[in-house]
């Protein structure tokens, strides 16, 4: 956890809107966790005023400039285009100078069992699934479900294959593998496999659907929570999410930033997060 | 040869006000540094002037719905609602990580009644950590038909003078900047005991979505807060510091060590950081860092030289 002042390598848009971003970031491949984040800041340059969050895609290694000199550690962020912050971050170019914050937060709980594990993205949403995969595919069966409304949303899926994950794809608009919505491959998969267990994150109707057919079934989820915030570090409280057993009398909010972004559903009240949701999605 | 001196040794940063010793005019804004605790792991709470804590009330609070914060230009606005864990879960579960710290720990507080205003000073009266508390004074009456405090003058005179007979330790008002005219709120406080005054709180505002035409926060109306409401929170301190005897401690909108400058140069004794916190958790040690080098390069030996030092 530290602020680092470093640099771009690279940022490519990689379908329409859509940016992958390398940033130089030593230390991060010790101690990143699948499913943390990054506060992004454009150096310190207004707007925007206030960081941004955004989860790990990956972490890797580059040769070193010269013989002697170490690995350089990287990190890869992949991002869509859709409001002032991300509009000045697809104009970076490589040797810019920008600062992160991170890693943060609690990423997924990993446990050692090998059985069968289902992945649910939506759209961006797959993002914070990679290292998750990569940290599952040895031991699992691992499965991608990845869904989107157009061809264009779906991304970086031959990636994940080549970690030995199983892909499905469903688009809305039929462009790209199935017609329809993702959350009805998960449920033919659950049918096959009642005792997978599964992971997702994506825009909240889908969580929320994803939710639902997960607990009919007593199958263990857990889910990564996209939300505003302002610091990323518990202060600003603008970020939180009720718990299970909140009440006004004894409030239970959880930080998305400290106590999440991945939370076991079990964990959340999901009527409350699914109202909240909704309205900051409109907003 | 004075310039020669302040080059080699080091400025003095301290400053002493209402019965407190600060090692330096630095001290975090309330409801942005949380308990000190999420920012012990960016910066060493050691080096500032002061820990000031988020607002606490009567009993715990749950804040309002999200979302609770928007970007604006240049600022931000937020209705986080006061969310926080009460006043006796403060002293029992907070209080013995701040008292660590040879930071003086200064207390943030507020009510919906003058009751309840008094009863939590008093709590945090008996807390010998503590060594001041700031009463937020922009909270609506709920007794009144929920005029805030701050807002009139009689009222705040009042839950100002409730509040000064149950406290020994300093008090220090924090104004509301939504006022017609900042002096006579600034008056009522020190004529009702407050020993030293900072300002500005967030002024309202409100932000709509105009595709969904929604307000952007869930409360509709919220404080907006950072580096664009600066000039408005220098206009103001530099009026309070004309209009009364005791310190003043101004806030608003500091991104930087010049920012922070502007306060102390209008006559603040000290300055509080907020959302900057949120931008770089090292933010404060970056602009004390700055306070301090630009004091070397301008000769200044002592921080106090340059308080009240407006060219007018």
């Amino acid at each position: 956890m530290k602020n680092l002042q470093t640099i771009v390598l690279s940022n490519q848009e990689i379908s329409p809107g859509y940016f992958r971003m390398r940033i130089l970031a030593p230390g991060y491949k010790d101690i990143a966790k699948p499913g943390q984040f990054v506060m992004f800041r454009v150096r310190r340059s207004l707007p925007p005023l206030l960081r941004r969050p955004f989860g790990i895609f990956q972490i890797g290694l580059l040769p070193a400039d010269c013989e002697g000199m170490p690995e350089k550690e990287f990190i890869e962020l992949i991002y869509k285009v859709v409001g002032a912050g991300t509009e000045v971050m697809c104009e970076l170019h490589e040797g810019d100078r920008i600062e992160l914050l991170g890693p943060l937060g609690r990423g997924f709980d990993i446990d050692d069992e090998g059985g069968d594990k289902i992945l649910v993205g939506g759209g961006i949403g797959l993002v914070p699934l990679y290292m998750l995969a990569d940290s599952l595919a040895d031991r699992s069966k691992t499965r991608l479900l990845i869904g989107g409304r157009s061809r264009e949303d779906i991304i970086t899926v031959t990636e994940f294959e080549r970690l030995g994950v199983t892909s499905h794809v469903t688009t809305e608009d039929g462009s790209l593998g199935e017609e329809g919505l993702i959350t009805r491959i998960l449920e033919r998969k659950l049918d096959k496999y009642p005792k997978a267990k599964v992971y997702s994150c994506g825009p909240m109707p889908m969580l929320r659907a994803v939710e639902v057919i997960c607990s009919e079934r007593n199958v263990p989820l857990q889910v990564s929570l996209e939300a505003l915030m302002a610091c990323g570090v518990g202060a600003c409280l603008g970020c939180v999410v009720k718990g299970r057993e909140h009440s006004e009398q004894n409030p239970e909010y959880l930080c998305t930033c400290r106590q999440g972004p991945v939370f076991h559903s079990y964990e959340l009240d999901w009527e409350r997060v699914e109202k909240n949701i909704e309205q900051e999605e409109s907003s | 040869m004075s310039s020669n001196i302040a080059t080699d040794n080091k400025p003095n940063l301290a400053v002493e006000f209402a019965g407190l010793k600060l090692k330096t005019p630095l001290m975090p804004a309330s409801g942005t540094f949380g308990y000190g605790q999420e920012f012990a792991p960016y910066l060493d709470l050691n080096q500032l002037g002061a820990i000031v804590t988020k607002g606490l009330s009567l009993n715990p609070k749950a804040g309002n719905p999200t979302p609770r914060i928007a970007e604006t230009v240049s600022g931000m606005l937020n209705a986080i609602g006061l969310q926080n864990v009460g006043v006796d879960a403060f002293i029992s579960e907070k209080m013995p990580f701040l008292e660590q710290f040879d930071s003086p720990v200064i207390v943030n507080f507020f009510g919906n009644t003058q009751e309840e205003y008094g009863e939590v000073a008093a709590r945090l009266n008996d807390v010998p950590g503590v060594a001041a508390l700031e009463m937020n004074i922009s909270c609506p009456n709920v007794k009144h038909g929920g005029i805030v405090f701050g807002t009139d003058p009689k009222a705040a005179f009042d839950v100002i003078t409730t509040v000064r007979k149950r406290l020994t330790k300093p008090l220090i008002v924090k104004l509301t900047p939504n006022v017609t005219d900042i002096r006579i709120t600034a008056r009522a406080a020190e004529d009702a005991g407050a020993d030293a005054i900072s300002l500005i709180n967030t002024i309202t505002g409100m932000s709509v979505d105009v595709r969904t035409r929604k307000p952007r926060i869930a409360n509709v109306i919220g404080g907006l807060s950072g580096p664009g409401i600066r000039p408005i929170a220098v206009r103001m301190t530099h009026q309070v510091v004309q209009t009364v005897k005791i310190p003043v401690i101004g806030i608003g909108g500091i991104m930087r060590a010049e920012d922070a400058l502007e306060f102390l140069i209008v006559g603040a004794k000290a300055v509080q950081v907020g959302t900057a916190n949120f931008v770089d958790p090292n933010a404060m040690q970056t602009i004390l860092a700055d306070l301090e080098n630009f004091c070397i390069e301008q000769g200044i030996e002592d921080i106090n030289d340059l308080i009240g030092s407006l060219q007018l």
